[in-house]
């Protein structure tokens, strides 16, 4: 297994789930396997068959593992000192790639929409499958402009999913919502929503700038079925390079062009990854 | 010897078990007609792959919806609170049972229900099928008061009934499952989708400068901001199908999902409706409380309630609401008659004829 810098706690948290998950299915695939190789014996050739790789999303609030039942509560502390709340996580990863030491490119899965809310999109085993060999994966956070077409994707829509065309259409990367203990001890919403960052000073001539970032998942040798744990530190969003300030800016951010540059900024260090072999 | 008994045991099953389309039943499919901008923007519907729709089935649920002998004293139908006129609601906050009871919430309006995927029903959600829906009304007290056992013999005692389900189902078997089944059927067929928005997004169709204005309130996260629960022309559902906290009142008595789910998170959540067909559905709320669109306007633009479970997109409660101007209002409610679908509440497919 590779590793890569992870508190002590989660990496037993996520390979004891891995390891309950995968239990079963491995003994029923070293059996079928065992069976192949005993009937098989006669036949010296060793064809690697294609692998299939799996992601795994998982959060944190700075190395505590938040999930669905963690939700509703004031109970974590973000970079500013704010007290709050989650109540709703969505967000979507796209472009998912392995690039092969020739430098070929190879898609891997187009799109996946992560709803902590509901627990769906948490695990997504990607639809293309890898010949073994070294490649380096990565996808997208959000849709990059090429992609973010607006009402191309059904799935999303019926997810209610869209930006308003007002804002240039598509999609948006990320909701995340819940409550804040404002400068009054107020219990005040936030809508701490990320998409294409949009000028709209002008209905006539919207300006755009690219929000979605690459968030690395590593160099990997594969061999066999690969589970990528990708992390999301909640906390991160809120801490670097700009301390959020949630009682200046806690709602209608979508159509706030600098807010969203800002907030993807922060973003760039929000992922962190763990690959562990099946 | 015993296995002797596993074999013809597994013989007998199988030759027993054959299946209704073996024996020559061979039941005719319904084509559910999807309106173009679904096929386009949505997924597809849910049709259970152990109830598809057949065209035999969808007449005896028809049937069945507008019949009296589900209720007690047979004086009492689904249609008695879910009027095909009212967009299959009903105009009053609440429905009056056979025994002169009035039951605690508004009728919801059937529609769309194919298209409801997370398969939650109800404004509190307790329902996760419409062939399980189907059941409550017949045996609830307050309701049609009656119960399965008596319903089916009054079916079967009837002349029409016996042969319908042999049509549908292959005998003249009458069971509660069939019957809701079939109930469910017909449901999935009551497909809304041919508005003047619709048709103005399809081109066919144009809206007046108010409703336009209306729409862009709709979409403005800085306005209306109604498109994170609502839809929007991505999302011709105009519902999240989802449950909300939307700030009726600061002390809920009716504690809507919670109640099922037991997580005091869940109080005060009820479904969102779907914004289609409002022209025909007041009152407004899972209590009925608002009569006119106008009031429902009111209350997100200055009348919400802060309570601790208010949904996180109700961004302005302590300003009372996202504050509209009167012009804003009124543009906004343009915007919203235009949702309604009139082809709906007058195809004669979905009238007791």
């Amino acid at each position: 297994m590779e590793t890569f810098p992870k508190t002590k706690d989660l990496q037993t948290y996520y390979l004891s789930n891995y390891t309950k998950n995968r239990m079963k299915y491995s003994f029923l695939k070293y059996t079928v396997l065992a069976v192949l190789l005993v009937s098989c014996s006669q036949d010296n050739d060793v064809v690697l068959s294609p692998a299939t790789i799996t992601l795994e999303f998982s959060h944190t609030w700075n190395g505590e593992v938040v999930t669905e039942a963690d939700f509703n509560n004031l109970t974590y502390s973000n970079e500013n000192g704010e007290l709050l709340s989650i109540e709703r996580l969505r967000y979507l990863i796209s472009e998912i790639t392995a690039t092969a030491q020739d430098g070929t490119v190879i898609s891997l899965g187009a799109y996946n929409l992560v709803d902590v809310t509901t627990g769906t999109g948490l695990l997504y085993e990607l639809p293309q499958t890898l010949n073994p060999g070294t490649y380096t994966l990565s996808c997208m956070f959000g849709f990059s402009a090429n992609n973010n077409i607006d009402g191309a994707y059904p799935d999303l829509n019926t997810a209610s999913w869209n930006v308003p065309m007002g804002l240039g259409g598509g999609y948006h990367f990320m909701q995340l919502d819940g409550k804040f203990l404002d400068a009054t001890s107020t219990a005040t919403n936030y809508n701490y929503h990320t998409i294409r960052a949009v000028d709209a000073a002008d209905p006539n001539n919207l300006v755009f700038q690219e929000t979605a970032f690459e968030i690395p998942l590593g160099t990997l040798t594969i061999a066999d079925d690969q589970l990528v744990v990708v992390e999301m530190n909640i906390a991160a969003w809120f801490k670097s390079p700009h301390t959020w300030n949630l009682n200046e800016q806690h709602s209608m951010l979508m159509p706030n062009f600098d807010a969203q540059v800002r907030m993807a900024e922060n973003g760039q260090d929000v992922f962190s990854y763990i690959v562990a072999m099946e | 010897m015993k296995k002797l008994s596993v074999f013809f045991g597994i013989l007998f099953c199988y030759t027993s078990c054959t299946t209704k389309e073996e024996e020559g039943y061979t039941p005719v499919p319904y084509v559910l007609e999807i309106p173009a901008l679904f096929q386009e923007k949505l997924i597809a519907p849910i049709i259970p792959s152990n109830n598809p729709l057949t065209v035999a089935g969808v007449a005896l649920g028809k049937k069945l919806f507008f019949e009296t002998l589900l209720s007690g004293d047979n004086t009492q139908s689904c249609a008695s609170c879910h009027n095909p006129s009212q967009s299959f609601a009903e105009n009053q906050p609440f429905s009056e049972g056979i025994d002169g009871i009035f039951g605690p919430r508004n009728a919801m309006p059937l529609f769309n229900l194919a298209w409801n995927f997370n398969e939650q029903l109800m404004w509190d959600g307790r329902e996760l099928s419409i062939e399980r829906q189907a059941i409550q009304p017949v045996i609830n007290p307050i309701e049609m008061h009656s119960n399965w056992d008596e319903v089916l013999v009054k079916l079967a005692a009837t002349t029409a009934y016996p042969s319908l389900f042999e049509h549908a189902f292959g005998d003249t078997s009458i069971t509660q499952e069939r019957v809701t089944k079939a109930i469910a059927q017909f449901e999935r067929t009551l497909v809304s989708g041919n508005s003047k928005f619709d048709r103005h997004l399809l081109g066919t169709a144009t809206l007046t400068t108010q409703e336009l204005n209306g729409f862009n309130i709709f979409m403005d996260e800085t306005k209306g901001d109604c498109f994170h629960c609502h839809g929007s022309n991505n999302n011709p559902l105009w519902t999240d199908n989802g449950f909300h906290n939307n700030g009726l009142d600061a002390v809920a008595t009716d504690l809507g999902l919670g109640a099922i789910s037991g997580d005091p998170a869940d109080n005060a959540k009820f479904k969102t409706p779907s914004l289609r067909n409002l022209t025909f559905t007041a009152p407004y709320m899972h209590d009925g409380r608002f009569t006119t669109l106008e009031a429902v306007v009111n209350h997100y633009s200055e009348g919400l309630q802060n309570s601790p479970t208010i949904d996180s997109l109700m961004k302005k409660v302590a300003q009372g609401g996202v504050q509209l101007t009167p012009q804003e209002k009124a543009d906004l409610v343009a915007f919203l008659r235009t949702l309604s679908d009139p082809d709906f509440t007058n195809n004669p497919a979905f009238q007791n004829r």
